[in-house]
């Protein structure tokens, strides 16, 4: 950690140069996202030029079979991406902790349970068991979250109970019990809070994947629609335009980057945690 | 150790029932007619033939002898009937089977040698610009889209410079070679045809290192590690002390230790490649099983996709018990049980 290498003396430790560009690019993104309707681009949705062109002054990233900006679509594209990794690592993360604190806690044939539902989950190949719940959901945006919450639950399962048995045998929870605190009073004020951090750092590392996956359900028709202009999606209409290379190009650079940039984070994130790697 | 891979291989058969139980379960929330994969569309208006297919599939009977009859056409090989293709599942997925193989070979022979090869570098050339390209080539690795990447090799490559061929095994006017094996590669070298071999693998440079590029990524950053780990301990002094040259002591010396640690991760990168190939193949239009399996989720064919599935489930698990049972063989110091929760 002390030979982490820090940008200025005076910032904090944590910031190092891969987590700074990391958070220079999603911040970007997520600026991107927030003021795409401000930059006086074309509507994403509407036929603004003639169909095919290539980048040009007017287009800087060209028109798509449609006659759609394809800069406008990428940028409003960021919207839609980040949203949707937002919800499915919340909806993961809330999931995952919450049964992984139970099994945990709770110990007994309650944790068998859960634990082996995880061990078959985690079975499968995440991009297989994606596509296997989306296409059994039907196509769909909203289908398309629950089959990836579906695919990452379980990680933050196994997270949270680990840190929950390792946590209740410390020190100030035997005195709590020994105060008489019931199981809730111990679980919410004397464990979980010391339990969240991993949690936390290993969801940021996650949102890259998520974006991936839920892009490549996307790419393969389930999940968003059409006219909706979401990164996989455009790829795909990009795919069946073959000779028209840039109409998939701003979509794939913007998952290129914002992936890169959550990685680069994880990955700084990581280094900065685990003192062994860091070198 | 024995304890170790004795409970491995007991867990096995219950974590495929498990896989299978809940395939059984995602094929029942489906609001699709099952019955629509097994009667052509007139005959549904026959009863006689419907009453009949009912009872071959046990659509007839309840929830858990659906079950049991399910469970059991499992274990005889039976994955049902494609709703596209109107074949056995299990004989589709066989057909493609060895494209699939192949590619996945290649792709790994390229992610290992490049990983290593970009690993020692990295370690060698700490904190050079080899070490931060060696991360930054890891780090795109697991972050771009491999439906994107390879669509735009495709174009540059084949398209704009025309040094590779198009997506495919083989050029479409290419009779493939007679199979043998299902390799092209493989079955060309046996009818000892030099045109088909070069076509064959010039087909399968591009889509093997789109899905080896990940792999390589993973690799490099763990070989960099243990390199880093190794190159402290006496030994390597001792080598150098001796006089041993920079070369030897990198790779007779320090890479062999290196790459224990490594082997579980080439096993379980498995994985990547099971997610890569599904989309570099519909990409590359490889007729693959990753191909079969988007067609089949796209037409929403329930039967194939939840047969690939289930296919994937049993070859990640195999891969990963195979990975581990390697690992604490060749490392019988470590007790792999303890860790795992």
């Amino acid at each position: 950690m002390a030979e982490a290498v820090r940008i200025r003396p005076g910032l904090p430790g944590w910031l190092t140069p891969p987590v700074a560009v990391g958070l220079a690019v999603v911040a970007f993104w997520v600026a991107a996202a927030l003021t795409a309707d401000l930059w006086g681009l074309a509507d994403p949705l509407r036929m603004v030029a003639r169909r095919l062109q290539p980048p040009s002054g007017a287009h800087w990233l060209g028109t798509d079979a449609l006659g759609r900006d394809v800069l406008s679509r990428t940028l409003h594209g960021a919207r839609i991406s980040l949203t949707i990794a937002a919800v499915v690592v919340a909806a993961a993360v809330s999931l995952g902790a919450a049964l992984g604190a139970i099994a945990g806690f709770v110990g007994g044939w309650v944790d068998g349970l859960v634990m082996r539902l995880v061990d078959v989950t985690l079975a499968f190949p995440p991009v297989l068991l994606a596509m296997a719940v989306a296409a059994t959901l039907g196509p769909g945006l909203e289908n398309a979250v629950v089959a990836l919450v579906a695919v990452w639950w379980p990680v933050y399962a196994r997270l949270m109970r680990a840190q929950v048995l390792e946590v209740r045998t410390r020190e100030h929870v035997e005195a709590a019990i020994a105060c008489g605190a019931g199981p809730m009073r111990l679980l919410t004020r004397h464990i979980l809070p010391l339990c969240w951090t991993p949690v936390l750092i290993n969801a940021t590392m996650d949102v890259g994947q998520v974006i991936l996956l839920a892009a490549a359900l996307s790419f393969i028709g389930l999940g968003a629609t059409p006219p909706t202009p979401e990164w996989g999606a455009m790829i795909s209409e990009g795919a069946t335009q073959f000779y028209s290379w840039w109409i998939a190009f701003g979509p794939g650079f913007a998952i290129l980057t914002v992936v890169l940039g959550f990685n680069f984070l994880g990955d700084g994130l990581r280094d900065f945690l685990d003192t062994r790697s860091a070198r | 150790m024995t304890r170790y891979l004795l409970r491995r291989l007991i867990a096995m058969p219950l974590l495929m029932l498990g896989v299978a139980t809940a395939t059984f379960l995602l094929s029942h929330i489906t609001k699709a007619d099952p019955l629509a994969a097994i009667v052509s569309e007139r005959q549904m208006n026959n009863p006689e033939i419907v009453a009949a297919a009912k009872a071959r599939w046990g659509l007839d009977r309840s929830l858990p002898e659906q079950y049991a009859v399910y469970i059991s056409n499992l274990v005889q090989g039976d994955l049902g009937v494609s709703f596209r293709t109107r074949r056995p599942v299990a004989d589709d997925i066989g057909a493609r089977l060895p494209a699939t193989l192949e590619l996945v070979v290649f792709a790994m022979i390229f992610g290992v040698t490049a990983g290593i090869g970009l690993g020692v570098a990295a370690a060698h050339w700490r904190d050079g610009w080899i070490d931060h390209g060696a991360r930054l080539v890891a780090l795109i690795g697991s972050s771009m889209p491999v439906f994107w990447t390879g669509l735009i090799l495709l174009y540059v490559f084949s398209v704009v410079l025309g040094v590779f061929p198009g997506p495919g095994r083989i050029d479409a006017r290419v009779a493939p070679p007679p199979g043998v094996t299902g390799f092209y590669t493989l079955d060309a070298l046996i009818a000892g045809d030099m045109e088909r071999l070069r076509l064959a693998l010039a087909h399968l440079v591009l889509p093997a290192f789109v899905l080896g590029w990940a792999v390589m990524g993973i690799i490099s950053r763990l070989v960099r590690g243990s390199m880093l780990d190794v190159m402290e301990q006496d030994y390597i002094r001792t080598a150098r002390a001796k006089g041993a040259g920079e070369g030897r002591v990198l790779f007779a010396h320090a890479l062999r230790n290196a790459l224990i640690p490594t082997l579980t991760i080439i096993g379980h990168s498995f994985a990547y490649l099971i997610t890569g190939a599904v989309l570099t193949e519909t990409i590359f239009a490889w007729p693959g099983i990753g191909a079969y399996a988007v067609d089949s989720a796209r037409s929403l064919d329930h039967p194939a996709i939840i047969g690939v599935t289930l296919v994937g489930a049993a070859a990640f698990l195999i891969a990963n018990l195979v990975t581990d049972i390697a690992y604490a063989l060749a490392n019988p110091r470590i007790e792999i049980g303890r860790a795992d929760g």
